[in-house]
């Protein structure tokens, strides 16, 4: 039971971190039919930017505490004017290129995490957090680490956040809209294009506190930490049905509990296997995904 | 014999290629500033792409002038901005939105208070149906979502791509009472191929032949024409061959610039 | 580039001009590929000096091993392109079909004592068979959807490969090939012109194959699926059929060389088996110019021949002694090659093979 537990919260954290990357790359893609392959690079981004302010060279903040709020918030920032960046200057560019915008992400997927391990070395830089995080509590037997529901809550908080804005507020209409019909969109006088800039910028914000909590969950931050889940968040968006948000959400759910439980009940490394095999296996049977949204 | 000494909307020589292959060959079309101007033509004579080119949702060149100003670089939303509402042929709807929130999508804050008012005077059912979701809306209600969005915003000019296609005769009729109402107030551009519509709701016309303007004159004066209806509008005689010669103008031309076209 | 099948350039020729001059200067040169062959048949037996492009003379083991990689590469990148620009498939995991020719035939040798011929050929076969299956499974999805499950099929296998299942793939460490089952003249510092002229064959071959491929009648098909499928299935023909014949013929060629870079570097190692391997790739083919004859090889030659040098370039004098905001960047290819890919997809739309026509529609001189 104890193990169970253990291995549910650990599913759970990591399904957590596949929905802060998956959310916006799912966004994006619905919106703009662009696949970011640059959406690990922002987690990465944000990684380093907690990392930077929480080692003390960022007046406030610091490993501990309200420090370390700030140290993410900071994080979350520079990940969001990345995100903002990548956009205007990478993607817009290429408006009428799709395939090259794809191709354009990838060469940033590539050299931000090189830049990276450039200015901090490639080997992980460890990353404490607060005290009253980094112990475990007990439930059912178990030794639960604290990260966990931690990853968890914020991964609800922004899944409920973004239901919000995408069903209350115009901008959110928009991007509902625009993810079904761009063209028609502009025909009603909208300009899609702030859209796009606004789900970079969403979609950036939720991969860099995914870089955040990833370094509580990981314990350290690392250049290619970003790269190496985003491949399991693509899983996760072609899963839940490109576009849905709830698909993503219920999608990163199954993923992390399919690949923590497979890789302690059968050999360390099949659970990614299997993930991978449920995925092709899913697509054979519902080429759009479990929300049968558009691929 | 221009309808009226300003037209709305004046279109020169509007040229468009997708892929590679030419849709439209230079097409010339003025809306009146009053009343409703109907675009004509066979299957694949270029309306729909005619209207998408006019709006920008296609790579085109040539002229396009909105009330005087020239609007061919523009982008479409700010064109859309200048007053225009658009119902498209496959109706656009967002089908996952509900009934209010595409209006709400539709209202244009630069234009005023939106004409609620005016939308459920014409159709009662989509406030009825405010919150049902657009995709199970019937074909006829989507429709009607569609024309109310461009009924929404003080608009200068409506345009309606096929408004009344696969409906129900009642429906159709519905439609047609709803776009004449607002063919009162504001000039419509109606690309149709019911000839009953055409007849009831249209002062001028616009016919178009292989991508280019084939015919303009009064709309009356063609359909009281059996000969040159058959001629252009390929109706009286079922003929599915339309990669004929181009039509040549027709026998009264409309304005100068149709036979410079020719 | 008189041979390269562009329209662009088939355009320009047929057009009614006389034969002037430049017109039979054309034909005179459409046999430069020979001499260029001739020329890197004969490079091992060549002691010219590079300077600046290469350490030492031409022919010396150090950079023959080096030209053998770039050569492969562009073999591979030629291979790649046949689906991104000649059928309009962007598949993320050609590493896995690379990784198995190499992986295959190197654990046959060690762990079923098997020849090189005999595990070679079942490497490739293995290849086959592998492109066959999951072709089939991912082009049953379209657009972007195949892209995902290619790169999903690909971290799957390239997992498989790091976790090390019953001790076969050796893991992280990749495995040696055994130098006792390999021809002796394939083997040692000594032999690196025999490796040379192996990897040059493996990209005339890859260049021979699909200029035939793309010449026949179903690479005009391939043609017209990447122009649009839709008009292709209007024509009553199935796609799907086209675009699997086009993923097991690149999943073998990819084999193929997966057994030529076993040759070359002694061994199979993990990182060939990564989407970074195939992103490379991709990088090369854009690099070059997608869908073009010769375009995605200079793009392999040039991508592999940077990446060396710029790692030596890394570790310079000369880039020691800059100051830290230019140095660092520097210091890491990766970074050096994802912005210069960034930069030749705006710069340069077409890659490095479109770049004459480019400069001579510029120059008013050809009007």
């Amino acid at each position: 039971m104890a193990t169970v537990v253990l291995l549910t919260f650990t599913g759970l954290g990591l399904g957590a971190l596949y929905f802060l990357i998956a959310s916006g790359l799912s966004l994006i893609f619905g919106l703009m039919d662009v696949l970011n392959f640059a959406h690990g690079a922002l987690l990465s981004v944000g990684a380093y930017g907690t990392w930077w302010a929480a080692s003390g060279r960022l007046p406030g903040a610091g490993p501990g505490g309200a420090g370390f709020v700030l140290a993410a918030v900071f994080g979350t920032a520079v990940g969001t004017v990345a995100a903002v960046l990548l956009e205007v200057a990478v993607i817009r560019p290429l408006y009428t290129r799709p395939r090259e915008q794809i191709l354009a992400t990838v060469g940033v997927g590539l050299a931000v995490p090189a830049l990276l391990s450039a200015i901090w070395g490639a080997d992980p830089r460890p990353l404490a957090g607060p005290k009253a995080l980094s112990g475990t509590f007990g439930l059912l037997g178990a030794e639960v680490p604290l990260n966990r529901p931690v990853l968890i809550a914020a991964a609800v908080l922004v899944l409920a956040a973004l239901k919000a804005f995408l069903g209350r507020t115009r901008h959110g209409l928009v991007v509902r809209a625009g993810v079904e019909d761009r063209a028609m969109v502009t025909a009603l006088g909208i300009d899609v294009r702030k859209a796009f800039t606004l789900v970079f910028a969403i979609g950036g914000a939720a991969a860099a506190l995914g870089g955040a909590l990833g370094g509580l969950y990981f314990g350290s931050v690392d250049p290619g930490q970003g790269t190496s889940l985003l491949i399991f968040a693509f899983v996760v968006v072609v899963t839940g049905g490109m576009g849905s948000l709830t698909g993503a959400a219920l999608a990163s759910v199954a993923v992390g509990l399919v690949q923590q439980f497979a890789n302690y009940y059968t050999t360390a490394g099949l659970g990614d296997v299997a993930v991978v095999v449920l995925l092709a296996a899913l697509l054979l049977i519902r080429p759009r995904g479990l929300t049968g949204r558009l691929a | 014999m221009s309808p009226a000494p300003a037209p709305l909307l004046a279109v020169r020589d509007l040229r468009v290629v997708i892929g590679g292959r030419h849709i439209l060959h230079g097409v010339d079309l003025e809306v009146a500033a009053r009343g409703t101007t109907a675009l004509l033509g066979r299957n694949g004579a270029g309306k729909t792409t005619t209207v998408r080119g006019v709006l920008g949702l296609v790579p085109r060149t040539g002229s396009v002038l909105l009330a005087g100003e020239e609007t061919v670089r523009l982008a479409t939303h700010a064109l859309v901005r200048r007053g225009i509402g658009y119902a498209p042929e496959d109706r656009g709807v967002f089908a996952a939105l509900t009934v209010a929130e595409n209006l709400r999508l539709a209202e244009r804050s630069e234009a005023g208070e939106p004409a609620y008012d005016l939308v459920h005077e014409l159709f009662p059912e989509l406030r009825r149906r405010a919150r049902q979701a657009a995709g199970t809306l019937s074909g006829g209600q989507q429709q009607m979502l569609a024309i109310a969005r461009t009924l929404l915003n003080g608009n200068r000019l409506i345009i309606a791509d096929e408004p009344t296609k696969g409906l129900a005769p009642k429906v159709v009729t519905e439609v047609a009472r709803a776009l004449e109402r607002a063919a009162e107030a504001v000039p419509v551009l109606l690309v149709e191929q019911n000839l009953a519509v055409v007849r009831r709701l249209a002062r001028h016309c616009v016919v178009l032949a292989d991508g280019r303007t084939a015919h303009q004159g009064p709309a009356l004066d063609l359909l009281a024409d059996a000969e040159a209806a058959r001629r252009l509008l390929g109706v009286g005689r079922r003929d599915p061959a339309r990669t004929g010669p181009p039509v040549p103008t027709a026998a009264r031309p409309a304005d100068p610039t149709t036979e410079a076209d020719t | 580039m008189t041979l390269a099948t562009q329209p662009h350039d088939r355009a320009r020729t047929t057009h009614p001009c006389p034969a002037t001059r430049s017109e039979r200067l054309r034909r005179a040169t459409r046999w430069w590929p020979a001499p260029v062959l001739l020329a890197l048949f004969a490079v091992p037996y060549s002691a010219l000096p590079l300077p600046g492009l290469l350490d030492g003379p031409i022919g010396g083991p150090g950079n023959l091993q080096l030209l053998a990689l770039c050569l492969l590469s562009g073999g591979l990148a030629t291979g790649y392109d046949l689906l991104l620009g000649r059928t309009g498939l962007l598949s993320f995991g050609h590493a896995l079909y690379f990784a198995a020719g190499t992986y295959v035939t190197d654990i046959l040798m060690l762990e079923a004592g098997l020849s090189f011929t005999a595990s070679a050929l079942l490497g490739l076969l293995a290849g086959v068979a592998l492109s066959a299956l999951l072709g089939a499974v991912s082009l049953r999805v379209g657009g972007i959807g195949f892209s995902m499950v290619t790169l999903a099929f690909a971290q799957a296998a390239s997992l498989l490969v790091q976790r090390d299942p019953g001790g076969v793939t050796g893991g992280e460490e990749g495995r040696a090939a055994p130098a006792g089952r390999l021809p002796a003249s394939l083997v040692g510092i000594e032999h690196t012109a025999d490796l040379y002229w192996i990897a040059l064959a493996y990209l005339v071959v890859t260049l021979a194959v699909v200029g035939w491929a793309v010449r026949s009648p179903t690479g005009r098909v391939w043609a017209g699926i990447k122009e649009n499928e839709r008009r292709v299935e209007v024509l009553g023909l199935r796609p799907y059929g086209f675009k699997l014949v086009a993923f097991v013929l690149a999943g073998t060629l990819a084999a193929l060389g997966g057994i030529v870079y076993l040759l070359l570097t002694g061994g199979a190692t993990p990182r060939t088996t990564t989407s970074d391997f195939t992103l490379s790739l991709l990088v090369m083919v854009v690099l070059g110019g997608s869908g073009t004859r010769w375009g995605p090889m200079i793009g392999g030659i040039l991508y592999t021949w940077a990446d060396q040098r710029l790692g030596d370039l890394a570790g310079s004098g000369a880039v020691a002694a800059l100051p830290p905001v230019i140095r660092v960047p520097l210091s890491q290819p990766l970074f050096l090659l994802g912005a210069l890919f960034v930069a030749v997809i705006y710069l340069l739309p077409g890659g490095v093979a479109r770049l004459p026509a480019r400069l001579r529609s510029r120059s008013p001189a050809t009007r």
